[in-house]
């Protein structure tokens, strides 16, 4: 399976237990309070991928090694 | 060896160094008609070190880095093959340590590493960091290949490996690098990391332009969906 496969699989899956919930007829939804969570979920999901991308890359940035030694070195 | 830019004394060193830790080598000169003088030093060394231990094999015009590899391959005699740049970018000093880690682990491949470790660069501005560590971070999270430095080309590769892997990949440029990786995974092959320092040499001239960013993009959707 290719990797993009992978990615269509695990999220048709995550968005069709979403859509399952979400959308359910009125007499199987969950809870009122449960409901309010769960639907902005997928738009917190995004969001904190993105926070998690921009905080790795960001840290990953700052201790990005200088070697100055082996520039002197060579 | 590829010599992309300039002569320095590389070989020279690497010679002391193999010497000196007792290893079984000899250096392959690829040099596709470089103007700055680097088939002159290799032509010295070749005869300080014997022309079984300096082989220069160059080429008339610049051919691209796939046939590079192929055509020093053909004259390799050993078991194991290390790649790197000729000019100076990458220190024959961490070759014994590519060694060492592939004994540890009988891996198939050991692959430099700027990301991890005492790994790093040198001569890289925050914006060129920021590009490397995004696309490094991107192509993490699309391929998961299981290897933290994926465009360096400091390598060690087992010689039948490496030549099944030639057969395979078909990518240019930093995505060349990207998909012996790939591909290396994909066939069930072993990758070992080592930390390596690079000090950039020709840095500030067409490396890094909006075509480079563009064609690595596209390189790496086209492996996200076809590995």
């Amino acid at each position: 399976m290719t990797k993009l496969a992978q990615w269509l699989c695990g999220l048709a899956l995550l968005g069709s237990a979403w859509a399952a919930l979400a959308l359910a007829p009125p007499g199987l939804q969950p809870p009122a309070p449960l409901r309010q969570a769960l639907l902005p979920l997928p738009v917190y999901l995004l969001v904190a991928f993105g926070c998690y991308s921009l905080a790795t890359v960001g840290y990953r940035l700052a201790t990005f090694n200088d070697c100055e030694e082996a520039a002197a070195e060579l | 060896m590829g010599t992309p830019t300039r002569p320095g004394h590389p070989a020279c060193s690497l010679g002391n160094h193999s010497r000196s830790s007792g290893i079984d080598f000899e250096i392959i000169i690829i040099d596709d008609g470089s103007p700055d003088g680097t088939q002159e030093v290799a032509q010295q060394l070749e005869k300080i070190y014997g022309s079984d231990k300096i082989l220069l094999r160059p080429r008339a015009k610049k051919l691209g880095l796939g046939t590079a590899y192929i055509h020093g391959m053909k004259y390799a005699t050993g078991d194991f093959i290390v790649i790197m740049d000729a000019d100076l970018s990458h220190h024959p000093k961490f070759i014994p340590e590519f060694i060492r880690k592939q004994k540890e682990g009988n891996f198939d491949i050991v692959s430099g590493t700027r990301y991890k470790g005492n790994g790093g660069v040198y001569g890289w501005d925050l914006k060129r960091k920021l590009i490397s560590r995004g696309a490094n971070f991107l192509t993490q999270v699309l391929l998961r290949p299981g290897a933290s430095d994926l465009t360096g080309s400091f390598r060690l590769y087992r010689k039948e490996v490496l030549q099944k892997l030639m057969e395979k990949c078909v990518s240019k440029g930093y995505v060349f690098q990207m998909e012996m990786i790939v591909r290396a995974r994909q066939l069930g092959f072993t990758v070992g990391e080592v930390p390596i320092s690079f000090v950039d040499r020709v840095y500030g001239e067409s490396k890094l332009g909006g075509n480079e960013i563009v064609s690595f993009l596209k390189g790496l959707l086209t492996l996200f969906a076809t590995t």
